[in-house]
C-alpha cells in the first residue's frame, strides 16, 4: 500500500497540501490534475527526492518519510525515461542488480527476463539515444522492474508517445502491474489512460488530493 | 504571365501584380544580401588572422627556425610550457568539477557573489592576478603555505599562476555542461539504490566527459599563452621559469625577433593542435 498522511510542501509561490490518500496494495491508482498543480512535487516526495515540510508517507505498512529514496523500495518511471545516457539498454537494465552485487549470471538472467516481459530483447545492445519514446519508457519501465520495487511510481510516463505506442503501452502497463502484484501510482492527465489503467482514481486539484469515484475519475482527468 | 488589361486602372493592376509577386523571391533576396554581409565580415576576419599568421610565418625561414627552435633554452621552455600546462588543465578540472556541479545543481545564500568571486580571474587583467599572488604570498598564510610548498618565482608558481586563470575557465565550461544535463537520471539512480555521490560518479560524471575534455583543454590552452601572471608572480627566469610566452618577451627585449618568431609560430600549432583535438575528440567523447 502506498500512503500519504497529511503530506504539506511549500516553495516560494507554491503550496501543496495537506495531501491524504491511499493506494490499496496491489490495486493501480491514477491521479489526475492539471498541469503545474503539483502531481510531480508529489510524485518526488514519494520518492525521497523532495523533503515534505510536514505529514507522512507509509509504503507497505513501514514508514519512509525520511528514508533516503534508495531504501524506499520505489520503482520510479519518469515522464522522459530519464535513461542512463552512457549506458546500453542492457546496462540500464542491470544497472540496479549490479548496485546489490547480485551475482553476473543471475543479473544477466533478469535482464534476459525482463526484456522479453517488456518486448524490448532486441534493443538490448542499443544506447537511448537511438531508441524511439515508446520503446525509452519501455526500458525505464525494465530498469525500475530490476530493483524488484515494493511500489510503481509513474509519473506521465506515456505522455510524448504517439497513438498506436501509447495503447500498446497501456496494454503492457497493466499486463504487467497485474502480472508481478504490484502497488503502483500512475500520474497522468490523459482521460484514456486513466479510465484504461486505474483501479483508483485519485484527483489533485488546489493542494490537495480527493479520491473519487472510477466513472467520475474518468470524466474529471 | 497574365497580360496586363489596357482598360484597369494602372494603379489596380500594379497592385494586383505586386500582389500576385511570388514573396519568397522577395524574402530570399533580402536573405541573400543578409547571406553576403555576414559572409563579407566573417571572411574578411577571417583573412585578417589568416594574413597576421601568414605575415609572421614568412618573416623567417624554415631551416632557421628549425636551428632556432633546438636551441637548449627554448627546448626547455617547451618542455616546462606542456609540463605545466597539463599539470594546471587537470588541477583545474578537479576544481571545475565539483565547483560547477554545484553551482548548477543547487541554490544557497550568496550564490550570486560566489559566482562573482569565481569570475574574477576572467576579468581581470592578468598581470594584476599576479600582482594579488605576489602580495598575497607575503602575508603570514602565504608564507606559511610557502613552507610547506615553495610557489614564488619557482616552477609551482608558474602552475599556479596558470591555474588561477584557467579553472575560471574550466568552472565555466562545467556549469554550462551540467546545467545542460538533465538532473533526472541522477535521480532515478538514487531511487535504485545509490547515493547521491555514487548516482553522481556513475551516471552523471560520464554523461558530462565531455564537458570535461573541452573544460580541461580550454584550461590548458589558456595557460599556455598565459604570460603577466607569471612573469610577476614566477620571473622570467631562463632554464628555470621560463614558459613559452615568456620566451617570446625575453626574445623580444633582446631584438632576436626571429627566436621570437619561431616560438610564436610553435604556439600557433599547439593552439591549433588543440582546436583540432577539442573538435575530433570531443565528438567521439
Amino acid at each position: 500500500m502506498i500512503r500519504f498522511e497529511n503530506i504539506c510542501w511549500r516553495a516560494e509561490r507554491f503550496e501543496l497540501g495537506p495531501v491524504s490518500f491511499g493506494v490499496p496494495t496491489g490495486a493501480y491508482g491514477v491521479l489526475t490534475g492539471r498541469t503545474g498543480c503539483g502531481k510531480t512535487t508529489l510524485a518526488e516526495i514519494l520518492c525521497g527526492l523532495r523533503e515534505p515540510a510536514s505529514g507522512r508517507i507509509w509504503i507497505n505498512g513501514a514508514e519512509v518519510t525520511h528514508l533516503e529514496p534508495a531504501r524506499r523500495g520505489i520503482g520510479y518511471v519518469p515522464q522522459d525515461g530519464a535513461l542512463f545516457p552512457t549506458m546500453t539498454v542492457r546496462e540500464n537494465l542491470g544497472f540496479a542488480p549490479r548496485l546489490k552485487r547480485e551475482p553476473r549470471e543471475q543479473t544477466a538472467a533478469q535482464v534476459e527476463r525482463l526484456a522479453s516481459l517488456l518486448g524490448i530483447g532486441q534493443l538490448l545492445e542499443r544506447r537511448p539515444e537511438h531508441l524511439s519514446g515508446g520503446e525509452r519508457q519501455r526500458v525505464a519501465l525494465g530498469r525500475a522492474l530490476a530493483a524488484k520495487p515494493a511500489a510503481l511510481l509513474l509519473d506521465e510516463p506515456l505522455s510524448a508517445l504517439d497513438e498506436q505506442t501509447h495503447v500498446e503501452l497501456v496494454r503492457l502497463l497493466k499486463n504487467v502491474q497485474t502480472a508481478l502484484g504490484l502497488t503502483a501510482l500512475h500520474i497522468t492527465h490523459h482521460k484514456q489512460e486513466a479510465a484504461a489503467l486505474g483501479d483508483s482514481h485519485f484527483h489533485l486539484e488546489n493542494g490537495t488530493v480527493t479520491e473519487v469515484p472510477r466513472e467520475k475519475g474518468v470524466l474529471r482527468s | 504571365m497574365a497580360s496586363a488589361n489596357p482598360e484597369r486602372p494602372f494603379l489596380t493592376r500594379c497592385i494586383r501584380k505586386s500582389a500576385a509577386a511570388p514573396t519568397p523571391l522577395l524574402k530570399t533576396s533580402k536573405i541573400s544580401l543578409v547571406w553576403i554581409l555576414l559572409a563579407l565580415i566573417t571572411g574578411g576576419y577571417t583573412l585578417f588572422l589568416l594574413g597576421l599568421l601568414g605575415a609572421t610565418a614568412a618573416y623567417s625561414t624554415p631551416a632557421h627556425l628549425v636551428s632556432t627552435l633546438k636551441s637548449r633554452e627554448i627546448q626547455h621552455s617547451i618542455q616546462l610550457s606542456l609540463l605545466t600546462c597539463t599539470a594546471t588543465a587537470l588541477l583545474s578540472l578537479l576544481l571545475a568539477v565539483p565547483s560547477g556541479y554545484l553551482l548548477s545543481r543547487t541554490t544557497f545564500p550568496g550564490k550570486a557573489l560566489v559566482e562573482a568571486v569565481l569570475d574574477i580571474p576572467i576579468v581581470l587583467p592578468p598581470m594584476v592576478i599576479g600582482l594579488c599572488l605576489l602580495i598575497f604570498f607575503q602575508t603570514p598564510i602565504g608564507r606559511l603555505l610557502e613552507k610547506a610548498v615553495p610557489l614564488t618565482y619557482t616552477v609551482y608558481g608558474v602552475v599556479l599562476a596558470q591555474l588561477v586563470i584557467g579553472a575560471a575557465f574550466a568552472i565555466r565550461t562545467m556549469r554550462g555542461t551540467f546545467d545542460h544535463l538533465s538532473p533526472r537520471p541522477e535521480a532515478v539512480a538514487m531511487t535504485l539504490g545509490c547515493t547521491r555521490a555514487r548516482a553522481v560518479w556513475l551516471v552523471t560524471l560520464p554523461a558530462a566527459k565531455r564537458g570535461m575534455f573541452a573544460a580541461a583543454s580550454v584550461a590548458w590552452a589558456r595557460s599556455l599563452g598565459e604570460f603577466g601572471p607569471i612573469l610577476v608572480f614566477a620571473g622570467a627566469t631562463r632554464m628555470k621559469t621560463e614558459v613559452l610566452p615568456t620566451t617570446v618577451w625575453l626574445e623580444l627585449s633582446v631584438g632576436n625577433l626571429e627566436a621570437a618568431v619561431a616560438v610564436s609560430l610553435l604556439m600557433v600549432v599547439f593552439a591549433v593542435g588543440v582546436l583540432v583535438a577539442v573538435r575530433k575528440v570531443g565528438e567521439r567523447v
